[in-house]
């Protein structure tokens, strides 16, 4: 039962990976990339390492989301290429 | 996102959610010596609490809670605490950040071993809190005198 | 791909940094901490003795760096009032 979570979990982060590279709205391309985030600190969990999981999802889906939020209203919402 | 925002289901969301957010990374600081956790998650919760009421009643309305021009000195308070620590210990005897040879005459090493890490994780706490929300504030141009 | 396929298993206890002693018979670190770590600081969180006793200057480190970050953005970003 442990490999078949941790596979969903892989598949998981891997999709949403695709998915903030490929978006143009670069406001759910952070959305995605906090899922993200998300998926590699319960795979982190999921090891054993609580302390870096914790870490992981308090800094990676909390504080880098606000941060790239602020610097999308500074400058552009539209990705250029 | 520097204003305050239009919606009143937006304010009273975050207004009500920060305290529990900080009071959640209080909690976290404090317990880290027993489960998981510790001073650099402890500080990103209290500065999510923060940022949290920046973004949701406004940059001027939040400068009661946490001003933005004592930030970046706080920040440093937070590593000169955990620099002083370790120069403190060397002043004892020991080396850099040996807490054992701290100058407490009354406990055993061990346990001034335990009092120099939660010293240690208070400045972690304060230097990690005040040092993102300087780093929000500067990003955002928050007016800060 | 074939280097990660011949390491040890997670958790397992014949695996070379579970030991107490390593081939060449000095003391493995991460065994002196699981055995001193409560002995040595009173502390039931050996995460948490390791990362803010032990090794304490690579904290040190990390909060330097968060330091020299919010620094940074003070002196690029940071407009005066006009």
């Amino acid at each position: 039962m442990h490999w078949q979570i941790e596979f969903l979990l892989f598949a998981i982060l891997i999709v949403a990976a695709l998915i903030a590279l490929n978006l143009r709205n670069l406001l759910a391309a952070v959305v995605t990339l906090t899922i993200f985030s998300f998926m590699v600190a319960l795979l982190m969990i999921s090891m054993g390492a609580v302390d870096v999981g914790f870490t992981e999802a308090v800094v990676g889906a909390g504080i880098v989301g606000i941060y790239f939020v602020a610097a999308i209203f500074k400058t552009t919402r539209k990705s250029e290429d | 996102m520097t204003g305050q925002t239009h919606s009143p289901i937006i304010e009273v969301a975050g207004r009500g959610l920060a305290p529990i957010i900080q009071l959640i990374g209080i909690y976290v600081f404090f317990h880290g010596h027993y489960g998981p956790g510790g001073g650099f998650q402890g500080g990103v919760l209290l500065a999510a609490g923060v940022l949290l009421l920046r973004m949701t009643v406004g940059a001027e309305n939040s400068q009661a809670h946490v001003a933005a021009k004592r930030t970046l000195t706080n920040c440093a308070i937070g590593a000169v605490i955990f620099v002083g620590t370790g120069i403190v210990a060397i002043l004892g005897g020991g080396y850099f950040l040996d807490y054992a040879h701290l100058p407490v005459q009354w406990l055993e090493p061990a346990y001034m071993r335990y009092y120099g890490i939660l010293f240690v994780e208070l400045g972690i706490t304060l230097g990690v809190m005040t040092g993102l929300i300087t780093i929000y504030d500067d990003i955002l141009e928050v007016d800060y005198a | 791909m074939y280097t990660v396929a011949d390491l040890p298993a997670r958790g397992d206890l014949n695996a070379p940094a579970q030991q107490i002693t390593n081939a060449a018979g000095t003391p493995v670190a991460g065994a002196y901490y699981i055995q001193n770590a409560y002995k040595d600081a009173k502390t039931p969180n050996m995460v948490c003795v390791v990362l803010a006793d032990y090794r304490s200057t690579d904290t040190m480190g990390e909060l330097i760096v968060v330091f020299a970050g919010a620094i940074g953005c003070f002196f690029v970003l940071r407009r005066k009032r006009s």
